[in-house]
């Protein structure tokens, strides 16, 4: 099985070729930092992602800070906590490094807020 | 009137990383003026990551990015002031701005022009049919989803493929909307190839090119979009024509950087990147009056933004110690497969980064700087992509310094 | 059910006239509009031109209310606040053809009573504007250009303060006579009044079939238009018209707008569609080619936006021929008013129009005078517009006016707040943008949209899904991307 496949570690975007034989070892050419050949492998075995989103703040300045995951997790579990996100809210003010989810769905990630929001009415 | 040494106008990633440098270079007297009530312009609504592995060697979400260099400025207690609008800077580098205190009135002796881009628009590009609610450009909704927590449609058509647009459908389907597909006029990509793979691909999203659309439908609210083919000269192709049913329409064709300020400052501009004619120290046609960043000229990354805009603050720190800078009187000559430039005109006795866009889609090609046919540098290149800015290094002891520079690909 | 004395169905250009100077009387009255705002049709889907009346036939209803309504203009504008600028206009030519129809003009205007008409050459062209086409034309000194939608506004907001109730969301779905009243069924309620006066525009021919007079065919022509940015208005200091083809009709021109700007169009063409007011690529290419001939710098990176309007002419289905304005009292169809093909120019006639249908009104009733009517209305006090001292003065005053809502025109928070509290009490963004020009410039909204909604939500108290871009089922958003539960 070969497939072609754009690298998405850093944003030169390198076309990759990675090439699975019968004994699934995977031979990845075109990349041009160990990152890449990295990713191919992945993506060929289990392609992981991270994601960004909101989450609603009560009593802040602004009605939602952002938040991500502070590393990759499997690409089928995106929608999961997507939904585990969308039922939290937090309280002002927030700081970019609180976690807002410990280990979340047991994934071995955290969800971290992104973005500072201060209280309400200075 | 209040006297300073430096005014930077827009508190973005430019205008951020270009006051930290100047601190840093030890000019003391400047002001950041920025229109929004907080630093950090548009990474605030940029709540993807991605931001920083070139600067900080480790991937960010704009709003961390922003912060990092917020902090700086807070730190080093550089001046800012938020909610100000300039409403004009002069030739003589005199600004004035409305804030609720009153209008602030400055002379400078150095003016940093970091506004930044806007959006193309629908106006702009002609798009027939009706003018409903539903269709917004993909900072707009960007803005509205991020910000605002305001979610602006469900059944989604996005024109253009350009970065924003491609990350706001990944961003719309996350939050349940359904993204019918991506159409690009040109028969290749305008946004970054790690885009189309991680916010398109990974969420089934069909990305057309060679597609536009010719139609917009509804009286209200949208209701539908006309799609048809183009032909190699862009222009829609009679007969397939197919209708997408949506109640949103996001567009992301494209930015222009906002040079209205500059004008009024009497800064020439190129008609190619819009943005301002520059040397190699981001000068522009009006002495002491610099620009980089994306009034300068569209960036693909944030990364090179600050970088752009701390290589400005060096030269602006120079300008301020000694009065002025030498000429810069060659120009930078392009063939037809570079879309423009940085510098547009160079003295030819100084080490200096150029930065370009290639026109299309090009493989296994050369970028070569030449002076009446010698090369002086050249950078070899597997693909070119429009949606990439290319750097490419210039070293002062290769130069002639009585020639034009021509900029051409060979392949 | 509500109970008026006189019903104006419309709230465009006419109506919002009638109301105006009925509001002279002592008469309560209310104005039925079906949208959410004042002239959203074709009031304010044309060039903006304070015609001079040198095209229409002698003797007609246009000739005579254009004539009439040009002379009075400077006045009304004083009193109305509003923008206006006395121009003058070009009509330019290219062959000795052209002369002939130019001369024809100049002679039929002369006998409306048109004054001040001459030719001139292309030297004086050229020195009235460099960017003018044209080998010679004729000068139109007392032609100006308005904007009809801060007209139409105005005048709605003077009659609103001198005591006109608007209705929005209120078409008109039947007329029954009620014993001496009329009997009026709209989506927003039923409303019950003695005079109806029919000013609804486009709809007119069935408005005047729901009172008994004739459903009149009307035929429409569509023209589309091209908005210019400001940096190619700063080129443009005067209307240019080409010289009228054989017909009399006049193809695609360039305008400057009283905001700066220059308009494009329209072409014409006819069309079924009462709001067929969409944009074809088929048009605009028209527009381009034939612009250019007319406006040097009609170029693509001056399009900020593009927009149609449709005249819609009364016309003789035997003859073909197009007729004059329509305005009509039957005593069969008693306490009615009727006006039908009021098209261009009908801003220009829309107050001699309306003092005409008053007259009919108060004559009848034997009105006694309003004395409480004020003939002024105050506008909102333009930021750009004010001098470095002005500003500071009004920043003094009121500190949102130093809070710049909308870059690219201006505009500032103290203006966008007057106009979100407007007296018509419209809260479409749509008529924020109409009442301040905010999202009017090259961006179209791209900073100032986001602000312009949170102001609305916030002010107005409503929720976002509340919110209407410009009509009734133009919703913005679907609800909140996270819910407070």
């Amino acid at each position: 099985m070969v497939r072609e496949l754009t690298c998405i570690m850093c944003p030169m975007g390198c076309d990759l070729t990675a090439e699975k034989d019968e004994r699934g070892n995977i031979t990845v050419t075109g990349n041009t930092c160990p990152r890449g050949r990295e990713y191919a492998m992945q993506e060929l075995t289990a392609p992981m992602r991270n994601i960004a989103t909101s989450v609603l703040v009560e009593g802040g300045e602004l009605p939602l800070a952002s938040v991500r995951l502070d590393g990759p997790i499997p690409r089928e579990r995106i929608f999961d906590v997507m939904q585990e996100i969308k039922g939290r809210k937090v309280k002002a003010p927030v700081q970019i490094g609180d976690v807002l989810i410990e280990n979340v769905l047991g994934l071995g990630r955290n969800v971290v807020i992104t973005k500072n929001v201060a209280k309400r009415g200075r | 009137m209040r006297e300073i040494d430096v005014a930077i106008i827009g508190g973005g990633p430019a205008g951020l990383a270009a006051a930290v440098r100047l601190y840093d270079m030890g000019i003391r007297n400047i002001l950041i003026l920025e229109r929004e009530h907080q630093l950090g312009g548009i990474l605030r609504q940029c709540i993807h990551d991605g931001f920083g592995l070139a600067r900080f060697g480790e991937t960010l979400s704009g709003p961390e990015y922003a912060q990092r260099f917020i902090d700086e400025v807070q730190k080093k207690e550089i001046e800012y002031m938020t909610d100000v609008t300039v409403l004009s800077i002069s030739e003589d580098k005199k600004i004035v701005a409305a804030s609720t205190a009153g209008l602030v009135e400055l002379q400078a002796k150095a003016v940093v022009l970091t506004m930044g881009c806007r959006e193309r628009t629908r106006g702009a590009i002609s798009i027939p049919g009706q003018r409903p609610a539903g269709v917004y450009t993909a900072g707009v909704a960007q803005s509205y989803i991020n910000l605002q927590n305001k979610m602006v449609g469900r059944e989604v058509v996005i024109l253009g493929s350009g970065d924003i647009g491609m990350i706001m459908a990944r961003r719309m389907t996350l939050e349940g909307a359904h993204v019918q597909a991506v159409f690009e006029v040109q028969p290749y990509a305008s946004g970054l190839p790690r885009n189309i793979e991680q916010c398109l691909h990974d969420y089934d999203i069909p990305l057309y090119l060679s597609h536009t659309v010719t139609e917009i439908k509804g009286r209200d609210r949208l209701e539908a979009v006309v799609v048809s083919q183009v032909d190699e000269n862009m222009q829609p192709i009679p007969g397939t024509e197919k209708e997408y049913r949506c109640d949103t329409l996001i567009l992301s064709v494209g930015l222009i950087p906002e040079n209205e300020l500059s004008l009024g400052a009497g800064v020439e501009l190129d008609a190619r990147s819009r943005g301002a004619v520059v040397d190699e120290y981001h000068q522009t046609s009006v002495p002491g009056i610099f620009a980089a960043g994306n009034v300068l000229q569209v960036h693909d990354l944030v990364d090179f933004v600050s970088m752009e805009a701390e290589n400005l603050a060096d030269s602006v720190a120079a300008y301020i110690r000694e009065g002025g800078l030498k000429p810069c009187t060659h120009a930078v000559v392009t063939d037809g497969n570079v879309t423009h430039t940085i510098p547009q005109r160079i003295s030819g006795e100084c080490d200096f980064k150029l930065s370009m866009r290639v026109r299309r889609p090009m493989r296994d090609c050369t970028i070569r700087l030449s002076q009446n046919g010698v090369t002086v540098s050249e950078k070899k290149m597997r693909k070119a992509l429009p949606a990439e800015m290319i750097q490419i290094p210039v070293k002062a002891e290769k130069l002639d310094q009585n020639s034009d520079l021509e900029v051409s690909v060979v392949w | 059910m509500k109970r008026l004395e006189a019903v104006i169905i419309g709230a465009g250009v006419v109506g919002c006239a009638v109301a105006r100077e009925l509001s002279r009387y002592q008469i309560k009255i209310g104005v039925l509009e079906k949208e959410l705002d004042v002239a959203c049709g074709n009031s304010s889907r044309n060039t903006g031109m304070l015609h001079a009346g040198f095209t229409y036939k002698p003797g007609s209803l246009k000739a005579e209310c254009a004539v009439e309504g040009n002379r009075e203009f400077d006045q009304v504008a004083e009193e109305l606040d509003i923008p206006f600028k006395r121009t003058g206009k070009v009509v330019v030519g290219f062959t000795d053809h052209d002369m002939e129809n130019i001369l024809k003009f100049k002679a039929n205007g002369e006998k409306n009573g048109v004054q001040g008409l001459r030719m001139i050459d292309k030297s004086e062209l050229n020195r009235l504007d460099a960017n003018a086409g044209g080998e010679f034309a004729m000068y139109v000194p007392s032609s100006g250009i308005l904007d009809p939608m801060q007209y139409t506004i105005a005048l709605a907001e003077n009659a609103c303060r001198n005591g006109v109730r608007f209705f929005f969301g209120a078409g008109v779905e039947s007329i029954e006579r009620a014993e001496d009243e009329y009997l009026i069924k709209t989506a927003a309620g039923d409303f019950l009044a003695k005079w109806v006066i029919n000013c609804a525009g486009m709809y007119a021919s069935e408005i005047s079939e729901m009172l008994g007079y004739p459903n009149y065919p009307v035929k429409g022509f569509k023209g589309e238009y091209f908005v210019l940015d400001k940096k190619a208005g700063r080129k443009l200091t005067i209307p240019v018209y080409p010289a009228p083809n054989d017909k009399g009709g006049f193809s695609v021109h360039a305008t400057p707008t009283v905001d700066g700007n220059v308009l494009v169009g329209p072409d014409s063409y006819v069309t079924e569609g009462r709001e067929d007011y969409a944009v074809t690529k088929e048009h605009l290419d028209g527009l381009i080619r034939d612009g250019q001939k007319m406006f040097k710098e009609m170029k693509r990176e001056y399009f900020i936006r593009n927009f149609a309007g449709i005249r819609w002419k009364r016309y003789d289905p035997e003859t073909g021929e197009i007729l004059d304005f329509l305005l009509e009292a039957d005593p069969e169809k008693p306490h009615t008013v009727n006006l039908v093909g009021i098209e261009s120019p009908g801003v220009t006639c829309a107050l001699p129009l309306a003092r005409r249908a008053v007259k009919i009104v108060a004559e009848q009733e034997g009105l006694a005078e309003n004395p409480d009517f004020n003939p002024r209305r105050e506008g909102i006090h333009k930021f750009p517009e004010m001098s470095t001292e002005e500003k500071k003065a009004a920043i003094e005053k009121d500190p949102d006016y130093g809070e710049i809502v909308c870059r690219c025109e201006t505009v500032t928070k103290a203006e966008i707040l007057k106009a979100i509290h407007n007296p018509l009490g419209v809260c479409t963004v749509t008529g924020i943008k109409n009442r301040t020009r905010a999202t009017m410039g090259r961006c179209q909204g791209g900073y100032c949209q986001t602000r312009i909604t949170k102001m609305i939500e916030e002010e107005l108290g409503i929720r976002p899904e509340d919110i209407r871009y410009s009509k009734a089922g133009g919703y913005m958003f679907t609800g909140k991307v996270r819910e407070e539960a």
